[in-house]
């Protein structure tokens, strides 16, 4: 495994850098959240990256994609990160795309990723039901019926939840709350009946909901991949999604430290320039190299996902870990260190704190992924 | 192509006739084990470590691209590339440690004189003269360029007085490579040069400093009315501070490789440590606190190690990333000590007597020492000044 970029993801970042600071600067967020806008991410800017590929980057060729891989698509991630740029890229192209691909049989594939390809549909993963990440406290309820299933109970915090298409819900089919045996996973119209979705208002201002299903029926054709495995089916397709997060974290760290190392060289405070100040100095410095660890993570992380290693998990926890430590340090460090105009709501620091919170949370936290990264190594 | 081919087989050849059995990989461990520095004072344990070094010294292959008018083994990089695949195979031992080859001899290639090189360069190769640096000074530490070692011109000598601290192995070595003021103190840089300096002139002198880990190799090195000859200035009167600043680079890339080199090699497992003290429970560490510490830990060494394989995939040119390892790796084994003595509960903190294992002392020893790690070869503050100021590009 080479630490690097190959030309054709190289090309992708910087396809994605150009995009997100000509197309989606961070007014671009700042106006979809001071418009009160409904879905959260601009349906036009949403057409022009699925007409750059971008939809497709997970999802193989014949149905329509361009199969450049979990590296491709998380840088990305990585750059629309830095101009906070929201859209349905990782709840669709990336876990919607992920999942029909990695579990779905001839007809779902055949079905749902062209839609995904070109834009038509977006998708949401429904995994949580409480405070805290957890599958396997799934409760929510799929009963055999004489047509397929009837779902029952609510999930919470579905990324994109609030305009999806198309659901792919982590539900029970046998066992009990806190197991992850038992569990399986289905393709369910987000239109059908007895579904009811509350958008969320969350500090980062982006598309969320809760999703109560009462007596939803669904077929038996809608179980993706197969039944009582959809524990270990969502554990992998979800460290996907953790792997694809951490490289927007990434990028979101990136982005405020570069904002705060500007400043540090443009501010001046008793005559002199605050970047001289030696305690800033340092703390930027060890800023630097947290910034670089997680660098080094994110990519040993968005390879092993391309090389199918059998280190996935251990590199997915690594990266949702550190990314999130490093973006937690970075949104505080590059607030205090602007002063006044750090806690405005006018200046955009106050986004990336926000997001960096959020983020933290969806699948999994700090202190989850270190757990799991010391249960999966063997202390 | 069929050079090198030709090459490898007279290098493999020569190492089968000329390699001693102690000197490779399976080497019986009875027999004692010799730390190779050379010099006029050495002595040998072993004395097949003595011969692995006349020999190797004999071909130049202890510097091997020197070239051969200077005892180096005149060889180019692609057979370099064979000689040390062909060492790695046997497992050759390294025949010869020295401050010469590592921080002098670059040096002397570079702003040395032709009489220097031939004078002092094949002595190096062959391990006869064994050199140590003379750099810091009680006054002069972070602020080396500050250093007050004065080096009056007397008109055929200079006459040297002063005294230098942290030089390793001083009172072992034949001659020191010294930093001395031979200009004025301002500006400070403009007025040093490097001086070579034999350690049996009268009025050189040197004191063991015992560090708080016992025993080291550090010396403090006296200088009273030492009379040197002129010729023994390298490269330019005042200089010299260039040379030094060279010679720091080398300094500093050898002690990272070393430092990774000894944590790799290194059979003391933070975790295999926590699980025989704490207990385990289905393999987790029976301590939920401490083995939340040992996660933290484990995760950064495990981003650490990725990082030092990007930066070589990255080419490993002096990248911005580079100037992170001193800092990070130092500060990192400090606190990985501080796990591995905090895990051995009262067994972490012994300091002598039977009642406690050799390993686990030398373990607490070890942990003291690592407190100088983050201050030798540029403190880790001095560290985030270079990474603030030329990666970052802070004002000054």
């Amino acid at each position: 495994m080479k630490l690097v970029l190959n030309e054709e993801q190289q090309f992708l970042k910087d396809t994605a850098k150009d995009f997100a600071e000509e197309r989606t600067p961070i007014t671009h967020f700042r106006n979809l959240r001071d418009t009160n806008d409904p879905a959260m991410w601009d349906k036009n800017i949403w057409e022009e990256m699925v007409n750059l590929g971008w939809s497709g980057i997970l999802i193989p060729e014949e149905y329509g994609g361009s199969d450049f891989g979990v590296t491709g698509m998380s840088v990305v991630l990585q750059e629309c990160g830095k101009t906070l740029t929201p859209s349905p890229l990782f709840a669709t192209a990336v876990l919607g795309a992920y999942a029909i691909k990695e579990f779905g049989d001839n007809e779902q594939k055949s079905k749902y990723l062209p839609l995904i390809a070109s834009g038509k549909i977006t998708t949401a993963v429904a995994v949580d039901e409480s405070s805290h990440h957890n599958p396997a406290n799934t409760e929510l309820s799929a009963v055999t019926s004489d047509n397929g299933f009837v779902i029952n109970g609510s999930k919470k915090l579905v990324v994109d939840g609030s305009s999806a298409d198309v659901l792919i819900v982590l539900a029970r089919t046998s066992g009990s709350k806190g197991e992850l045996a038992g569990l399986t996973l289905f393709i369910v119209d987000s239109k059908a009946d007895g579904i009811i979705r509350s958008k969320l208002e969350m500090a980062d201002s982006r598309n969320y909901a809760n999703i109560e299903f009462n007596n939803v029926a669904v077929g038996a054709s809608s179980v993706l991949g197969s039944q009582e495995a959809g524990g270990e089916a969502i554990d992998h397709i979800l460290d996907i999604g953790r792997i694809a997060l951490s490289a927007e974290m990434l990028g979101n760290s990136e982005a405020a430290f570069s904002t705060t190392i500007d400043y540090l060289k443009e501010r001046k405070q008793f005559g002199v320039l605050i970047g001289t100040f030696q305690a800033l100095q340092h703390r930027a410095a060890e800023m630097f190299c947290e910034i670089e660890l997680t660098k080094s993570s994110v990519m040993a992380a968005m390879q092993g996902a391309d090389e199918n290693s059998n280190q996935l998990q251990v590199l997915a926890s690594l990266a949702k870990s550190i990314a999130g430590d490093t973006l937690h340090l970075i949104s505080n460090e590059a607030i205090q260190m602007h002063g006044g105009i750090g806690v405005t709501d006018e200046y955009d620091l106050g986004f990336f704190l926000k997001r960096a919170r959020v983020a933290e949370q969806i699948f999994g936290s700090i202190n989850f992924h270190k757990e799991r990264y010391a249960n999966l190594s063997g202390f | 192509m069929e050079n090198l081919e030709n090459f490898r087989s007279e290098v493999r050849a020569w190492l089968d006739e000329n390699c001693p059995s102690s000197m490779r990989t399976g080497a019986d461990p009875q027999i004692p084990h010799d730390e190779v520095w050379g010099g006029r004072n050495a002595e040998y344990k072993n004395p097949e470590s003595k011969i692995w070094l006349d020999r190797m010294g004999a071909k130049g292959w202890t510097m091997p691209t020197v070239p051969k008018e200077y005892g180096g083994g005149g060889l180019d990089k692609d057979q370099v590339k064979i000689l040390n695949e062909e060492l790695f195979l046997i497992g050759a031992k390294t025949p010869l440690l020295s401050f010469g080859i590592w921080m002098l001899a670059p040096v002397l290639l570079e702003y040395g004189s032709e009489e220097q090189k031939k004078e002092h360069l094949p002595k190096i190769i062959k391990g006869e003269i064994r050199w140590c640096q003379g750099y810091s000074e009680p006054g002069s530490g972070s602020d080396l360029a500050s250093l007050a070692t004065k080096a009056e011109d007397k008109g055929d000598h200079f006459m040297v007085n002063g005294q230098k601290v942290w030089t390793s192995y001083a009172d072992k070595a034949d001659w020191i490579f010294a930093l001395v003021r031979t200009g004025p103190l301002e500006p400070k840089h403009n007025g040093i040069s490097f001086l070579l300096i034999d350690m049996e002139t009268k009025g050189v002198s040197t004191k063991p400093i015992t560090l708080i880990s016992g025993k080291s190799p550090f010396c403090e090195t006296f200088f009273d009315d030492v009379e040197v000859p002129k010729n023994n200035i390298v490269g330019t009167l005042n200089a010299g501070w260039e040379i030094a600043k060279k010679l720091l680079q080398h300094e500093r890339k050898f002690i990272s490789n070393f430092g990774l080199a000894a944590a790799a090699g290194s059979k003391k497992d933070l975790v295999s440590i926590a699980k025989k003290h704490f207990g385990e429970n289905d393999g987790k560490i029976n301590n939920t606190f401490f083995r939340s510490e040992v996660a933290d830990h484990k995760i950064k060494e495990h981003a650490f190690g990725l990082t030092l394989q990007r930066a070589g995939d990255e080419g490993g040119k002096a990248s911005a990333v580079a100037s992170m390892f001193k800092y990070y790796g130092t500060e990192h084994n400090k606190k990985r000590h501080e796990l591995m003595i905090s895990a051995m509960g009262k067994d972490g903190v012994a300091w002598d007597g039977v009642e406690f294992a050799e390993e686990d002392k030398n373990l607490t020893k070890s942990w003291l020492r690592t407190k100088g790690n983050s201050i030798e070869g540029g403190t880790s503050e001095v560290q985030l000044n270079v990474i603030s100021k030329r990666v970052l590009g802070l004002p000054s």
